[in-house]
This record gives structure tokens, sequence and C-alpha cells, in this order.
């Protein structure tokens, strides 16, 4: 049942190519193809809650394994297990979301939306195959779409970021590219399954060099610093919709790979090296302090920013580092965490990069603090301002939300596993409290006067009223949020079982 | 010499040639007064009908090659990795004929369909050919062919012009080529490959043999121009900017394939110089003279470390040329020559087995599709805009979707991106190297080519980029030819379905090697 989530939407990615196109600039048939592509995201989620209801309290479950390239034995396996559905669920929400946030997209309508449907439909792959070759074919086939989402109806320096983001995304899978040819070969040559590779007991020496090949690879889409820089710049220039799946769920899919191939595959390769400087002694070691860097240098470089939508994309940089630093604690607790803080995370992103790119700025156009601070957009606009408080305190790790239970998993994770890590994440949060309590403030709660010249005499000139798309997609990701961050298990139970048997020893 | 052998066994190439006096004979005698149009058809189809038929009595092969009278060792190679090369060859052979439908550069219809065939009856000699001689004959049939169909746009300097540069490359690299098999049959006293391959064992025994070295860089040398590797890659850049669209698909393609064929050839017979006894032997030449062996002996060790260097050089100077290039076909000429670097990995580190032949066949003729329909959507907007220059692509999403989606798929094959037929040869191409030798020299050639490829997105998106995201200097609808449209569709299609399916040509290649 899961499966239908890929090829409905590449389906739905083909019929919007293939749409007439209308006269060019939006047109005839741009209310149709907004229609179908809600349609395709709707189901997709419908499906992603199903499959999740029905998968619960069941390990990995196969849901189809042919034979793909029979002489170099690559299997078609598809398959979830906890981590998976959970994830798919995030994707199902955030395509939902995406499409009720791009209502207004006028220019090139059907492209878009084709282009934003086969990424989705990457990402669904990604998560569910257990071939590695699978799992690399789908991975690539995001990297396209981005490009042209972002080039085409992005705004900021588009073509600069969009370039960036390929060329970042493409070296990245690069050098996963490379740990995959030499695991295959490594391994004999007969399968690249997950749970073939994970057995096949590959040497140790293999594996501590492949490790930190593949984890970085993976790590330069999770936003692993120093490999960041393609976040911010890509999330600021893109398109609202392509913005929050680029933090919602893009992200996701370096972190996912982090965990589920460079540390199902070669776990080996977190072990000491036998030696250490300052401390560090093994990859492990080094990912989590570059991972407590990015946490520390992205909110502080978010306290410092003057576009807004810098703040939430250097905001992601920060949120990401809790997800890396999660997966290399290695402690149940941890991990379960970091899979947690992906949803989360994925939540959280999509509304706030909704609030700021959607609501607030196709009504202001401008994105500039200095000049947000002038608008009284508290009062003007009480819709955004109400989301964005919401929103900000879940990203601010607010209990109630679902942020608060993810960061405090990692926290004692990263404590059980070495305690100044979790002492320098700790910083981090205060810094988040900060940058965006700074945000929320000049955005929309300023206190400052107007100068007479600023204050027209007719009073201010209406904003576009806020349209329903807008409504329902934020009501679904709070809803979201508020949900899990009262009622954590729903996700848990899911989530705890998966990276029990992750941890236990790959995917034997 | 058994005739009724060697008739058998160059039955395909006897059919094409038929074929390419009948268009002429057509062109100059039947169609005289006929409009530009219908020789053109006409020429064509002959062409077609040559092409099918030489397909079809392949079968005739299947007996084996052509040997020496009173030896076994082959002269002439039949099925296995020549019938595939074959086979190729005259699919692209096609795919170009109907490329020349849609083209009016010249009013010689009929020399040049015939000159095509000529050519191609030239590659099809070298895929069988296992002596020099015969190398040396097929490889100037080829070539000359070459020279004549990129002169052929007589009303273009540059036509004129890159043509010269070809021929004058080509001449010398004759040249070195023949001066390198003169020492290889002066150290072998051979010209028969096998034969060679086992003498070469013999020379280089009881230590080096510069000679041998010497011999190897002037072959190097030759067959190295014609995959244009680094560095006797000089002409291609010029060749594929100044040729006729056809004639640069051709050389690009058809010509491509027979040389890497060649290369497999050679590689072939090295690989089995001994059939299984070789091992055995090493260890008796080894006893016998008491010394230890040298490290680089017999052909392969020699061959493999000038072949590599070659390799890394063509696909560093290849990608990162291609990205100052502002005229589309100079970028596919570099592109070219960053995948030849690729494939030459692949013949640096030859397998005993059939995986690296099919390896190396299945990445150029996946290859040579798509860079012929590369250089049929880069002509059709020539052909509106007057040039190939990048701005001449600027918003063609907007005038031509059809073609715009094409050139998305053909570029992004080339690019490597799955699940494109490109992204299979190349992970085909890798875990072959790999899967023959996996040291540090190889395992960081592989690396460095994966991270070059990295590199190519770049000035392929730099196209995609005109043709999808920027806005067009002219809104007109650009419309071509409506064979070429189709024959371009059709060429995407078939990278989208063997990139989805990469199991099918594979099942196809096995096919050969079962009947031997």
């Amino acid at each position: 049942m899961l499966a239908w989530t890929i090829y409905i939407s590449f389906a739905g990615a083909l019929v919007l190519a293939l749409l007439p196109k209308g006269n060019g600039r939006g047109g005839d048939s741009a209310a149709l193809a907004r229609w179908i592509a809600l349609l395709v995201a709707a189901a997709g989620f419908v499906l992603a809650i199903a499959g999740f209801a029905s998968g619960a309290g069941q390990g990995r479950v196969t849901i189809i394994d042919v034979p793909w390239i029979s002489s170099m034995g690559i299997h078609y396996v598809l398959a979830a297990d906890g981590i998976s559905r959970v994830l798919v669920l995030l994707t199902g929400l955030a395509a939902v979301a995406g499409v009720l946030f791009s209502w207004n997209i006028e220019l090139r309508t059907n492209e878009f939306f084709a282009f934003f449907l086969a990424l989705i439909g990457g990402v669904y792959g990604v998560f569910l195959s257990f071939d590695l070759f699978l799992l690399f074919v789908f991975y690539e086939i995001a990297i396209v779409p981005k490009y042209f989402l972002i080039a085409i109806w992005g705004s900021t320096r588009r073509e600069y970021a969009a370039m960036k983001l390929a060329l970042y995304s493409f070296v990245g899978s690069a050098m996963v590219l490379i740990g995959l040819l030499a695991a295959y070969t490594t391994a004999g040559s007969h399968s690249t399954g997950l749970v073939d590779l994970a057995n096949a007991n590959l040497p140790f020496g293999f594996q501590m060099w492949v490790f930190p090949l593949v984890f970085v690879g993976f790590g330069i889409l999770a936003g692993l610093w120093p490999f960041h820089t393609w976040a911010p710049t890509g999330h600021v220039a893109a398109p609202t919709a392509a913005s929050m799946l680029l933090a919602g769920v893009v992200m996701k899919l370096g972190a996912y790979g982090c965990l589920r191939v460079a540390i199902g595959l070669f776990p080996h390769g977190l072990d000491p090296w036998g030696w250490s400087f300052w401390g560090i002694g093994s990859w492990r070691d080094v990912f989590a302090i570059l991972a407590v860097i990015g946490i520390v240098y992205g909110a502080l470089v978010a306290l410092a920013q003057t576009d807004f939508k810098f703040v939430i994309g250097y905001s992601s940089v920060s949120h990401m580092g809790f997800v890396l630093l999660g997966i290399v604690t290695l402690k149940q607790i941890g991990v379960t965490g970091a899979v947690l803080q992906m949803f989360s995370h994925g939540v959280i992103a999509g509304l706030l990069f909704a609030i700021v790119g959607r609501v607030v700025y196709e009504r202001t156009h401008t994105r500039q603090l200095s000049e947000l601070e002038t608008m009284y957009l508290g009062r003007r606009l009480p819709f955004a301002a109400w989301a964005f408080v919401v929103a900000g305190c879940a990203s601010m790790g607010l209990p109630g939300f679902s942020g608060f239970v993810a960061e405090l998993q990692v926290l004692v994770g990263s404590w059980i596993a070495k305690p100044w890590w979790a002492a320098a994440a700790g910083i981090g949060i205060v810094v988040g409290v900060a940058y965006t309590w700074r945000a929320l403030q000049k955005a929309f709660f300023t206190d400052r006067l107007p100068t007479p010249d600023e204050h027209p005499k007719e009073g201010w000139p209406k904003f576009d009223p806020i349209t329903w798309p807008e409504v329902a997609a934020t009501a679904l990701l709070v809803a979201a949020t508020v949900l899990v961050g009262v009622y954590p298990r729903i996700l848990l139970d899911s989530i705890e079982p998966a990276v029990k048997a992750l941890l236990a020893g790959g995917m034997q | 010499m058994n005739y009724a052998d060697l008739f058998r066994v160059t039955l395909p190439e006897t059919v094409l040639d038929v074929a390419a006096l009948l268009v002429l004979v057509v062109d100059l005698l039947a169609l005289r007064k006929a409009d530009l149009r219908t020789r053109v058809m006409a020429a064509v189809v002959i062409g077609l009908l040559g092409c099918g038929a030489a397909i079809a009595v392949m079968q005739f092969q299947a007996g084996g090659g052509l040997t020496y009278p009173g030896s076994t060792d082959l002269l002439l190679s039949a099925g296995g990795y020549t019938a595939i090369a074959q086979i190729g060859i005259l699919i692209l052979t096609i795919f170009t004929l109907l490329l020349f439908v849609g083209c009016d550069f010249t009013k010689h219809v009929g020399e040049f369909v015939a000159v095509i065939l000529m050519a191609a009856t030239g590659g099809l000699l070298i895929s069988a050919a296992q002596d020099l001689l015969v190398i040396f004959v097929g490889l100037e049939l080829l070539s000359l062919g070459l020279y004549i169909l990129t002169a052929f746009a007589k009303q273009s300097d540059r036509s004129a012009e890159s043509a010269m540069k070809y021929y004058l490359f080509g001449g010398m690299s004759a040249a070195f080529l023949l001066f390198g098999f003169s020492y290889l049959y002066g150290l072998t006293g051979s010209t028969n490959l096998h034969q060679m391959m086992r003498a070469l064992y013999a020379t280089t025994a009881n230590g080096s043999a510069p000679l041998l070295y010497v011999a190897l860089v002037m072959v190097a040398a030759g067959l190295g121009f014609k995959v244009a590797a680094v560095p006797f890659h000089l002409w291609a850049p010029d060749t594929y900017e100044g040729a006729p669209a056809p004639a640069a698909a051709f050389i690009a393609s058809v010509s491509k394939v027979a040389s890497f064929a060649l290369l497999i050839g050679i590689g072939t017979a090295a690989a089995h110089a001994f059939g299984d006894a070789r091992v055995v032997h090493v260890q008796v030449v080894a006893r016998v003279s008491e010394t230890p062996l040298p490290r680089y002996f017999g052909f392969n060790g020699p061959w493999s470390g000038i072949v590599t260097l070659i390799a890394v050089a063509s696909m560093v100077l290849g990608n990162l040329a291609a990205l100052a290039q502002t005229s589309v076909r100079r970028l596919l000429a570099y592109s070219a020559i960053a995948h030849g670097g690729y494939i030459l990995l692949a013949v640096a580190y030859f397998s005993r087995s059939n995986e690296s032949a099919n390896a190396i066949l299945y990445y150029i003729l996946t290859y040579g599709l798509t860079t012929i329909g590369a250089f049929g959507a880069v002509a059709v907007v020539e052909h509106v805009a007057g040039s190939d220059r990048m701005d001449a692509f600027l918003g063609l999403a907007r005038r031509n979707g059809l073609l715009a989606a094409v050139l998305l798929v053909l570029f992004l094959s080339l690019a490597g991106i799955p699940p494109l037929v490109g992204f299979w040869a190349k992970f085909n191409l890798f875990a072959a190297v790999l899967g023959v030798n996996r040291g540090v020299v190889p395992f960081a050639t592989v690396a460095l080519a994966v991270a070059m490829s990295a590199v190519s997105l770049y000035y392929y998106l730099q196209v995609l980029k005109r043709v999808f995201v920027m806005p067009p200097a002219d809104d007109s609808p650009l419309h071509g030819n409506s064979i070429t449209t189709a024959v371009l569709v059709l060429i995407a299609l078939a990278v989208v379905v063997l990139g989805c399916l990469p199991g099918l040509l594979q099942t196809w290649m096995s096919n050969f090697y079962a009947a031997l």
C-alpha cells in the first residue's frame, strides 16, 4: 500500500507535465493543475496515514521484492519499518501543506506542480527503499526537480542558489556512490540489498574509511557543518513550497541516509581508532563535534540575520544539528529523539517558512526585518502573528510541542554518551530562544512609533485577505506539532522498536 | 585461405558496400532531375535497407570467425563482443541516417549517404579485426570517410577548416600507429594479436623491454586519437563544431563504438593469450629464469599503465574544459573526451571474463545513442537560430516543449542521473573496473571519475538552465522536421526505458556470448 505513494506521485507529475499549457502564464489549466496536485498529495497523505496505522506494532514489512538487474544481483525492494513509516507520514503532510501554500503560483503552474510531485515521489522512494541501489536512484531523482523549482520560481539570487544546491547534492551523492561501489564490490558483487550488505561482514578497515565518506556524503544534504552553506541560500531563494520541502523533508533524506546507510551498513566505522587527539578518538567524536558546532553556529548566525527568511534558514541548520547529534550518540533514547526531531523539525520548519515566505512576504513584498518593523504586522496581519507565535514556541522547544520531546531525548542521549556534548548543545537551545524571540518581536510586535510620513493619513492600505488554503495548511501543521507534543507515544511506539533493531546490529 | 569462410564472415561488410554503391547509382542516374527532398528520402531509405540487411545477414557469422590457414588463431573474430559492436554500429548508423532527413546543407545527397555507409563498413571491419594489418586498413577506411563527411558542408568555412585539422591530426596519428605496429612486429615476429601477445611474454620475461614501451606509447597515441583521449584530443572540439550535424553525430557515436570495439579486441586478445594455462606458464618462466618476474610483465602491465594515464588526463581535462564552453557543440566535444576517459579506465583494467567487454559496450552504445540525440536536438535549434551558442537555447521550453523535454532527458542521462541509462552505464563500468582490481590506484581513479561526473552536472545544467529557466529572447515557436522530432522522441524514450529496465540490454548482450 505504501508503495503507491511513490507511484501516484510520479504519475501525478507526468499528468501535470503533459497537461496542455493554456496561455503560458497561469491560464486556464492552472486551476485544474492545482486541484490535481492537491488530490495527488492528499491521496499520498491518506496512504501514508493508512500505512502508518496498519503498520503499528509490526517490525519491518517487505512490500515488494523482485529482481531488477539479475546479472548484478540488484533487486527492487520496497519495505517499511517504524522509522520509514514516520518519515513517509511526514512527507505526506509536507506535500499537502506545500501544495496548499503554493495555491497562488501563477507562473507556469503545471510545470511547478509537476516538479513538486516528482520531488515528492523521489522522497517517498528513498524512505521506502531497502536496496542501497534503489535508494540511491531515488535520492538522485530528487536532485533535479529541486534545481528547477528554485531556479524558475525562486527569488533572491535564485540561479546561484539553485546551482549551488544542485552541485552540493550531487557531490554528496557522488561520495555515496563511491561508497556504494566499494561496498558492492567488496561484499562480492552479488547483492546491493541493505540487509545483505549489513550481513556481509565487511572488513573492519574498510568500514573505517567508507563510513566517514558515506556519512559526509549524506550529511551534506542534512546540513552537516561545515557543508551546510547550500542550506540557507537555497532555502531563502526557493519558492515557499520548495523551502518547506527542502527544510521539511529533503534535509531529512540526508539524515535518514546517515542513519540507515552509514550507520546501518558500516557500524564498525564508529568504533574507536585506538588513539585519540584532544579527546577525539573515533569518527563518532568527530561527527558529534561537527553536529554541536552546527547547532551553536547555526543559532548564533540566525541571531545576526536581517532577512526574516535567513533567520529560519539558519535555524534549520541548528535544528538539523540535533538530528545528527542524536544519531551519533548511538544510544536508544538519542537516536529515537533524532528520528522524532526529523518529524518535528519537518513540520515546524515547514510552518515557519510558509508564514515568512507566503503569508507575510506575498503581502508585504519585503523580508527585511528592519522594514517589517515599521509595518505593524501584529495588528494588520493577526493571523500571521498568531501562527508565528505558535510556530516559534514549537521551534524554541516549549513543552506541549513536538520539538520539546525530540530535543529533550537527544540531550539525554548525548548526556549519557558524553555530558559536554549535551552542555554545548544546550547553548544552542538558549540562543534558539533568543533568535526566535528577536524575529518575532521585530516582525510582528514592534513598539517603534512610525514617523509622520510613514503613517498614511487615510490609514494603512489593506493587505490581501488570508485565503482558505493558507488557513487549512497552517491548521494542519499546527495540529501535527501539537498532537505529537502532547501525545508523543503515537510516533514513539513506531520509532523505538525500529531504532532498537537498527542499533542491535545493523539490519540483520 | 578459405574464401567461403571469408565471404561468410565479411557478409555484413559486403552488404553495406553494395548498398553504398546502390545509393550512388540511384541518386546519380535515376534521380538526376528529382528535387532535393525526394533524393534525400530515396538515399536514406536505401541506406536504412542496407543497414537492416547487414543486421539480418549477421546470423551467418554464427559458425565462428575466420582463422589463418593451418592455425587456430583468429584473423577476423565473429560473435561475442564483435557481434554486439557490429549490430550497435549498424543501429547507430540507422539513427544517423534518419537525422540526415531534415538536413539541407548539401546537394550531393548520394555521396554523403554512400560515404556514411562505407565508413560504417570500416567500423564493422575493425570491430572484428585481430591482425595489425586488418586493423590499420579498417581504421583508415573509417577515418577517410570521416574526413570527407566533416568537409561536406561546402558553403561553410568552419566545415572545411575542421576537416583539414581533423585530416592532418589523423594522418599524423596514423603514422604513429604504423610506427608502433612496426615495432610490435619487430619485437614479436607476428602481426596477429594472439601470437603477438604470447611472444611478448617471452620478450619481457627476462627484464625490461624499453622498445615495448615505445611501441605501446605509439599505439596508444594512434588509438587515443580515434577515441579523442587527452593529449590526442585537439581535433575533437573543432570537428564537432564545424562538421555538419549528421557527420558530427556519426563521428561522436559510430566511430567511437568501432574504436572501443578495437580496444576490446586488443584487451581480449591479451587476456586470453594463453587460454587457461597462463598462470602455469608464468610460473614455469619464473622458475627457468631464476629471477623474480619483472613488475610489468607481458603486454598487460605497460598497456594498463599507459591507458590509465590517458584516461585520467581525459576525464579531468575534458570535464574542466567543458565548463568554459559557450558553444553547445564544443561542450559536447569536451564531454565526449571526458566520457572516453571513463571508458578507458575499463580498458586499462580489463577482465578475463566478458564483464569488462560488456560494460564498455553497454557504455559506448548507450552513450552513442544519447549523443546522436543530443546532436539532433542541437541541429534543430541551430537550423532556426543559426547558431549553436548557448544563448540560442534561451527559453526553448516555451518555444518547443517537446524538444526541451528531449534535451532534458538526454543531457541528464549524459550527466549520469538515475534512472536514465547513462547512470547504469557508469555504474556498470566502474563496478567492472573494481571487479578486476580493488587496489589503491584503480579505486582512486574510479573515485576521481565519480567526482568528475559531479563536475559535469554543472555544464549540462548550464544548457538546461537556458532551456527551462531563462526567458526566451524570441517567443516564436521553433519547429523541427517531423521525422527528426519523431526520431529524437524515440531516442529519449529509449534512454528512459533502458534506464528503468537496465536488464534488457544486458540480457540481450549476454545472448551473444551464450552462442559462442
